[in-house]
């Protein structure tokens, strides 16, 4: 047997006996023989541990190395401190279930309820749930929660500049689910607040709720001062997706006004892992609490009068409420939200504040530095921005990726034309990592 | 157990001008910066001010340690929680899911210097069509519910593509079938029409023949079904499903008895959600992250989401490809949209595959009928005390209908909160709703007969007491660090941040 | 006058308006009730239409409304301590509406047919 069973051959053998059974074979004779399988996988034999490496070196190598980052676009290259993950990897966290035995799931329930009390602080929102999948699908959820939070209106305003890999999704579950989605139109890189009143104007009994991003896809920090009193003005709720770690030094969502709070945690530690896992957050304010998808931890006290954690709020959820659910989702990312709780605390204010801003001045020297010989330029130049910007180049983007990833082990952005490429900075970078780039960048034609 | 110790929440450890963290250093100067940049104004920045924990290194290791012995996971003990495949997770798992040259991968790293991923995720995924008869996977859903939501989505297209999108919006779901089946329903805008079960879970051919017409777009099914029963009338089911314009879904989440027996898709399923953190033993991590790769039977592959990995053998030029542009990902206009910025839980996919290529076709093959094995040998050393509403063979779990003697008043909750103290995880309980006194048990293929001869002991000496001493089992648990949480007082005044929490 | 409907919702009708709640029975089912889901003033219903949601810890139903009309009452008691309703759900109604069609009472049971329903 397989190292990972336990059976000797007396073993099955006496298990056997008792179940009345001649053979393995014998406990399924109710599967006809026409479905069963006829010859064994067409895999291959299993691997020792040796084997196991060499096979996801073999793949590894296969990727060239990117020692530096300066791609975001929603996720990036933050550094994490080791004792998170030596957290996360205790066994007793990694290896649990959903805690739906609380007097054994202590640990689980507590840490939920200490990311719910840190996600509601950093958002300036009244409530967190246990966390989404991810900032798209988080994004998403909100917008499915604004419509199901308001009778009879059906149509949600989404900003032109959201990041399309939301946008793509929440399009995705507006469609199949039955949502209209309008683009609000951008002027000059920004949510044109002159066409949204415009189209709250002519449509404003039907919206359900509004969406804008803050920083948005192109890293600007949009302003959405005033936006709350006339999304509410008409009734619709107001939903910001905003960059979770961005929002120690950003004003959050709970202090412009906003009912829904959404978005991607991953700048919070979580390593970039080629898209996953992440953790999507979703906060909101308290009247929005029984329309919240997702789990929720609750603090009470049990028989003997000792604070405790449960899961609460569930008759929202699909196991009860199955196709009247808040939403289909049962799990959430449990693991990424001690993840993050445990980052936050190491952290801390200080530490998030100092991230900024070591991030924003990094981002501004390779803004100086990509910009110096005039061959690259802002996008929207007028526009503030937090460590991340959208770069004009007269030399292709894909010149200047293939030779940073060749020549330097650096991905420089991400490439939105020919000629724009999304760039970040995080506290990862070096000032020899700009240089380096830079240098590469004047030889690119 | 140190209530003062463990009991507290980070914030009560909090001491103002503690930190655990100390900030790289980049080597730049404001001076350094000459270029005039707009400022960020103030009317953009955070007014209030952001309290989180002031916390130095030791403080949270130790908080997050004692709070981790306050959990119990597969690691710690037997965790017979039925529907849930609580097996071993493979340690050599974590090991490649944490590579270097992974973990920093951004996922917009060009696919010419993504290609190993590339390659890892495509492996994989013909790995999973292997295993279910499938023609090809996407791995990009989270979690078996969103596994659920995104197969929906290919058939709602598919019928679409044929210009019956809109009369083709019901799908038939069993009563016995999760929560989740319904809610994923609902939510990709389909109408659920319930198909009565049979007393043992499965399908009632009768009850389904009238429901069938052009109206409906899929029947969703497990298989095994929630009371582990193998649905054996499924080439029927799916032969009238099929007759009448309708598709076939999978839900994964009972495959694992199947391993190294048979496929859905040899069993007339068109599409399928497998859960890689039951069946491929990645880790539940508390609840989540899971990952729920969705495969379906050729001809559907074009509808799969948005971005999509693809194997070429010439490059959109002409050229043969080699090893730099062999793996790309792709937008397609006629898929079924985008459920996931990313190509998914990626780290979860690596894990999967480690265990795929470490229990390879010759373990796979071992994997169901253990798990069978192990659940029958449970069902049969304790239904003379426990009340088995099914007889007949089951798979990898069955259901108790609570204990035989009901005169003790002792319920199945009781029975679960004591198995607590005894050291075991609880079964799965009140679930599947079709008896009263649900008890739902799988134990795995991973576990030893010691392990379950402890357990079955266990649940003996449970019924035992429930007749000598049934009131320690109805104030169960007691060995535990909290007992019996205020449920109602939770969800009556929801406390759900430490600002509301009255000291 | 008190009729029942078979979600077990019941209205006591009071000249042209209906004062809605849920039957004893449908507590008992419910258990501890947490919360009640309540329309807002004016917000018009259709006879069927869902109009809210009762939640216990492990239970929620749905409110159906027996009969099309406004909504011109809403029972606020109830979101301060919603179980009031386990403590007496004929005298703790949650909305009264207009009562817009006499004749949609006519599918409603009176107390014997409601009795016997549910004993059935």
């Amino acid at each position: 047997m397989h190292r990972y069973f336990p059976h000797t051959q007396a073993d099955i053998k006496e298990m056997l006996d008792r179940c009345g059974a001649d053979s393995l074979d014998d406990l399924y004779g109710d599967v006809d023989p026409s479905l069963r399988l006829r010859q064994p996988y067409n895999l291959p034999e299993g691997m020792d541990e040796r084997a196991v490496r060499r096979f996801f070196d073999r793949l590894a190598g296969k990727n060239l190395p990117v020692e530096v980052c300066f791609a975001g676009g929603g996720f990036y290259d933050h550094g994490c401190p080791a004792a998170v993950k030596s957290i996360a990897s205790r066994s007793e966290f990694l290896t649990a279930y959903t805690p739906y035995q609380p007097e054994i799931s202590q640990g689980t329930l507590q840490y939920i309820f200490e990311y719910q009390t840190m996600m509601a602080r950093l958002t300036g929102m009244e409530i967190s749930n246990a966390s989404m999948y991810d900032g798209a699908t988080a994004t998403a959820e909100a917008v499915l929660m604004a419509v199901a939070s308001q009778r009879k209106r059906n149509l949600v305003l989404v900003s032109e500049t959201l990041s399309p890999d939301v946008r793509r999704v929440v399009d995705t579950y507006a469609r199949y689910h039955g949502v209209e989605i309008i683009t609000i139109p951008s002027e000059n890189g920004e949510t044109s607040r002159a066409e949204l009143t415009r189209l709250l104007e002519t449509r404003g009994k039907e919206v359900a709720g509004v969406v804008v991003p803050s920083p948005n896809y192109y890293g600007i920090i949009e302003d959405h001062e005033g936006l709350a009193d006339l999304c509410h003005s008409y009734k619709a709720l107001l939903i910001i997706n905003c960059v979770a770690s961005d929002l120690a030094v950003l004003r959050t969502p709970g202090e412009l006004g906003a009912d829904i709070a959404c978005g991607d945690a991953q700048s919070l530690g979580i390593p970039l892992s080629f898209g996953g896992p992440y953790l999507g957050f979703l906060c909101s304010t308290k009247s929005l609490m029984r329309k919240m998808p997702g789990r929720i931890v609750g603090a009470t006290t049990d028989s003997e009068g000792r604070r405790c954690f449960v899961l609460t709020l569930q008759a929202r959820e699909q196991h009860i409420r199955r196709e009247k659910a808040t939403s289909n989702i049962c799990s959430n990312q449990g693991l990424m939200t001690l993840w993050v709780s445990v980052y936050m605390s190491l952290v801390g204010a200080e530490g998030l504040r100092e991230i900024n801003e070591t991030s924003r001045l990094t981002a501004l020297y390779l803004l100086e530095k990509m910009t110096a010989d005039g061959r690259a330029r802002l996008r929207y130049p007028s526009k503030p921005f937090l460590n991340e910007f959208l770069l004009e180049t007269d030399y292709p983007v894909d010149a200047l990726i293939a030779a940073a990833v060749k020549k330097a082990d650096i991905l420089p952005g991400i490439k939105i034309d020919d000629h724009t490429i999304l760039m970040a900075a995080t506290e990862m970078q070096t000032r020899e990592d700009v240089d380096r780039l830079a240098d590469i960048a004047k030889t690119c034609v | 157990m140190n209530r003062k110790v463990y009991g507290k929440l980070i914030f009560e450890l909090s001491r103002e001008g503690r930190r655990g963290y100390a900030t790289p250093k980049s080597g730049i100067s404001p001076e350094d910066v000459s270029i005039k940049q707009t400022p960020i104004p103030s009317s953009m920045t955070r007014k209030s001010s952001l309290s989180l924990p002031e916390v130095d290194e030791p403080t949270v290791v130790r908080h997050y340690n004692n709070m981790s012995t306050n959990n119990f996971g597969v690691d710690t003990g037997f965790y017979p929680l039925g529907s849930c495949t609580m097996k071993y997770n493979p340690k050599i798992n974590e090991e490649m899911a944490s590579h270097r040259l992974f973990a920093g991968l951004h996922p917009s790293t060009p696919a010419f210097a993504a290609q190993g991923a590339l390659e890892l995720y495509w492996t994989l995924q013909k790995a999973l069509c292997e295993i279910g008869g499938m023609e090809e996977f996407t791995l990009n859903p989270f979690a078996g519910a969103q596994g659920e939501l995104t197969g929906l989505m290919v058939i709602r297209t598919y019928h679409a593509s044929r210009g019956e999108g809109e009369k083709r919006r019901k799908v038939i779901i069993p009563d016995s079938a999760h929560g989740t089946n319904p809610a994923s329903a609902a939510v990709c805008g389909l109408e659920v029409v319930e198909v009565k079960s049979r007393p043992d879970g499965t399908v009632d051919v009768a009850d389904l023949k009238p429901l069938l017409d052009d109206t409906v777009a899929a029947m969703m099914l497990t298989n095994p079904n929630t009371l582990g029963i193998f649905e054996k009338e499924i080439p029927a089911i799916s032969a009238l499903v099929h007759e009448a314009g309708g598709l076939m879904y999978y839900d994964g989440a009972n495959l694992n008895p199947l391993l190294g027996v048979a496929r859905p898709g040899d069993m007339g399923f068109d599409v399928m959600h497998v859960n890689l953190h039951k069946t491929f033993s990645t880790p539940h991590g508390g609840g989540g992250p899971g990952s729920g790769p969705v495969g379906v039977r050729k001809g559907l592959e074009k509808f799969l989401p948005n971005p999509k990995v693809v194997r070429r053998t010439v490059t959109p030029d002409g050229f043969p490809v080699n090893e730099t542009n062999r793996y790309a990902v792709e937008y397609s206009p006629v898929a079924l949209g985008s459920v996931s910025a990313t190509l998914g839980n990626f780290a979860v996919q690596a894990r999967a595959l480690a265990y795929i290529l470490t229990l390879g076709s010759d373990g796979l093959m071992e994997a169901g009928k253990l798990a069978t094995l192990n659940a029958t040998y449970i069902k049969e050393s304790l239904k003379d005390l426990y009340l088995l509403p099914i007889e007949g063979l089951s798979k990898h779990e069955f259901v108790f209908d609570g204990l035989r003697d009901k005169s003790t008043g002792v319920t199945t909750l009781n029975i679960a909160k004591r198995l607590l103290d005894h050291g075991y995880h609880a079964p799965t309980i009140y679930f599947p709703l079709l008896f009263h006194e649900s008890l739902m048990i799988e134990p795995t293929e991973t576990e030893s007969r010691e392990t379950l001869d402890e357990f079955i002991a266990a649940m003996r000496e449970i019924a035992r007491e429930a007749i000598e001493d049934p009131e320690t089992v109805k104030t169960a648990p007691h060995l535990t660090p909290v007992t019996r949480p205020d449920d109602t007082t939770a969800a009556l005044n929801p406390v759900l941040t430490f600002d509301n929490l009255e000291p | 006058m008190i009729l029942y409907s078979k979600t077990h919702e019941y209205i006591r009708v009071e000249g042209e308006k209906g004062y809605i709640g849920i039957s004893d029975y449908a507590q008992k089912q419910l258990g501890n009730v947490v919360y009640v889901d309540m329309p807002d003033l004016g917000d018009e219903l259709e006879k069927g239409e869902d109009f809210g949601a009762i939640e216990s810890v492990k239970a929620a139903s749905d409110l159906i409304s027996p009969v099309s009309g406004e909504v011109v009452e809403v029972n606020d008691a109830l979101s301060e301590n919603p179980r009031l309703i386990n403590a007496d759900a004929m005298a703790n109604w949650i909305i009264a509406v207009t009562i817009n069609d006499p004749s949609e009472l006519e599918d409603l049971m009176d107390q014997a047919a409601y009795d016997a329903f549910i004993a059935g």
